[in-house]
């Protein structure tokens, strides 16, 4: 933690009236994860995930995690690196079965894994309330379903709604394009999905970036996260590619610089 | 007499044109995704990915994929001009809070009373659930694309649903390679069957009540 930001109540270290939220390394910025933390971790499908952070975090060693990811991992990259090398006790996602997901379905079915399926929405939702400081709420998702079985439900207007508590992280690891050293982040595209949301659900939120910027070279009214929810930001070498297809020379655009 | 079932891409074309312009539409994943390749080319209509976009176009040419703009199925997307990104709970909230037109969804099985079961087939399958149930509760109108049978000839369209459910009383429309088959709070009502299938036959196949389009209520 900040040695001389201490003071302050909050991270980040404080160098002639500078807080500095960027760590040096994915391997500072995961030193302090302890074992039977709960992990929000971003990405949908392949976009957003903080692989580095994943990486960084295996080699880190915490265990008996509980992770939140919308899936369980795909091929052995990623959440199902971490599934594979056997560090976490429950997932709590909305779409563990898909085509490479062979690593979670045979911890699944050989009963290694414990699995809380929750729809996507009430599963983003449930995060933001814990960020918001919600206590809980009711939604019409999953109603007289399999998903609200054992849960307490009410008619609100009509409509059939189940109640659904918080979900808090201890750690989030998030995927950004852009970070500055006060946390502000932008994303590119689709790769925003789960971020934002996740980064204020966390006790700790860190931020993988392929870019820092001077404070003031992000757009103030484009900023997507606000640096209240980051604790720390790691760069990160962008990948051959990176998370392009490399046939054919993409263009990069130029979103999170500007309203794109 | 004989008849041809719609093939896919007819049955997709078919329900693209029964969307009016101006509409805000989830495609579900699997087959609804093929309405996309068929929307009038002359009428605006946003398409909605859960993954955080509004204004989806269609996939990008071989060798300009860029896997950070996908679509539900993890499939390369584009952006259209005016297109929006946004985050995950933004988009369910456009999806929970009712400000999608219209829902197109694949399905195992609808109920006479437009339950809808689409996310799981029971049994020791690994469950998953993704936006399905979010969709069913949320959109304006859920309409289902799937085939009138199954593969060994049974009615999808059944009085009770016997797979778990997505959703309670949701679906207003069904769309089958035989015919759109309406929820209404006087049962199904079946039009626009294929060229050659009389009611009759269409009413034995699938089993529960129908009435015919256009047919005055029993007074």
């Amino acid at each position: 933690m900040g040695e001389s930001g201490q003071g302050l109540g909050r991270e980040g270290r404080l160098i002639a009236g500078m807080i500095d939220k960027i760590v040096p390394s994915v391997e500072a910025a995961l030193a302090d994860v302890s074992d039977g933390s709960t992990i929000l971790v971003g990405g949908f499908g392949g976009a957003g995930v903080p692989e580095e952070l994943i990486d960084a975090l295996i080699a880190q060693g915490a265990k008996d995690l509980t992770i939140v990811n919308n899936n369980a991992g795909n091929a052995e990259i990623g959440v199902a690196a971490l599934l594979k090398a056997g560090r976490v006790r429950r997932i709590v996602c909305s779409y563990p079965r898909t085509a490479d997901s062979y690593v979670f379905d045979a911890l699944y079915r050989a009963g290694k894994i414990e699995l809380e399926l929750v729809p996507q929405g009430t599963l983003s939702e449930r995060m933001r309330a814990a960020g918001a400081g919600i206590g809980a709420f009711y939604t019409p998702t999953g109603y007289g379903t399999d998903l609200a079985k054992g849960k307490e439900t009410r008619t609100i207007e009509g409509k059939g709604c189940v109640l659904e508590h918080p979900l808090a992280g201890d750690v989030a690891l998030v995927k950004a394009e852009r970070g500055d050293r006060w946390g502000n982040l932008v994303y590119r595209k689709s790769a925003r999905n789960f971020g934002p949301t996740m980064a204020s659900a966390a006790k700790c939120t860190i931020a993988q970036v392929y870019e820092t910027v001077e404070l003031g070279a992000l757009d103030p009214e484009c900023i997507v996260t606000p640096g209240i929810f980051v604790t720390r930001v790691v760069r990160v070498p962008r990948k051959e590619g990176g998370n392009r297809v490399p046939a054919g020379g993409v263009t990069r655009g130029i979103s999170g610089r500007a309203a794109v | 007499m004989s008849y041809t079932k719609l093939t896919r891409d007819e049955l997709a074309q078919r329900i693209a044109q029964d969307i009016p312009e101006g509409s805000y539409v989830n495609l579900g994943i699997g087959m609804p995704t093929l309405v996309g390749n068929h929307l009038p080319k002359d009428r605006e209509i946003f398409l909605h990915s859960e993954n955080g976009i509004l204004g989806m176009g269609p996939a990008p040419a071989a060798g300009l994929e860029d896997m950070d703009l996908i679509n539900a199925g993890k499939e390369p997307v584009t952006l259209l001009t005016g297109g929006a990104y946004f985050h995950h709970t933004d988009s369910f909230a456009m999806m929970r809070g009712g400000h999608l037109d219209i829902a197109v969804l694949g399905a195992f099985q609808v109920s006479v009373s437009g339950d809808l079961a689409n996310w799981s087939t029971g049994g020791d399958a690994i469950p998953a659930v993704g936006g399905a149930m979010d969709l069913a509760v949320g959109a304006k109108n859920v309409w289902v694309m799937m085939e009138h049978l199954t593969k060994s000839g049974e009615s999808k369209i059944v009085s009770r649903c016997t797979y778990p459910l997505t959703g309670i009383g949701v679906v207003r429309r069904i769309y089958t390679d035989l015919a759109v088959i309406d929820v209404t709070p006087r049962g199904l009502v079946a039009s626009r069957p294929v060229p050659g299938l009389s009611f009759d036959e269409l009413q034995r196949l699938t089993g529960v009540p129908l009435s015919p389009s256009g047919a005055r209520a029993a007074a």
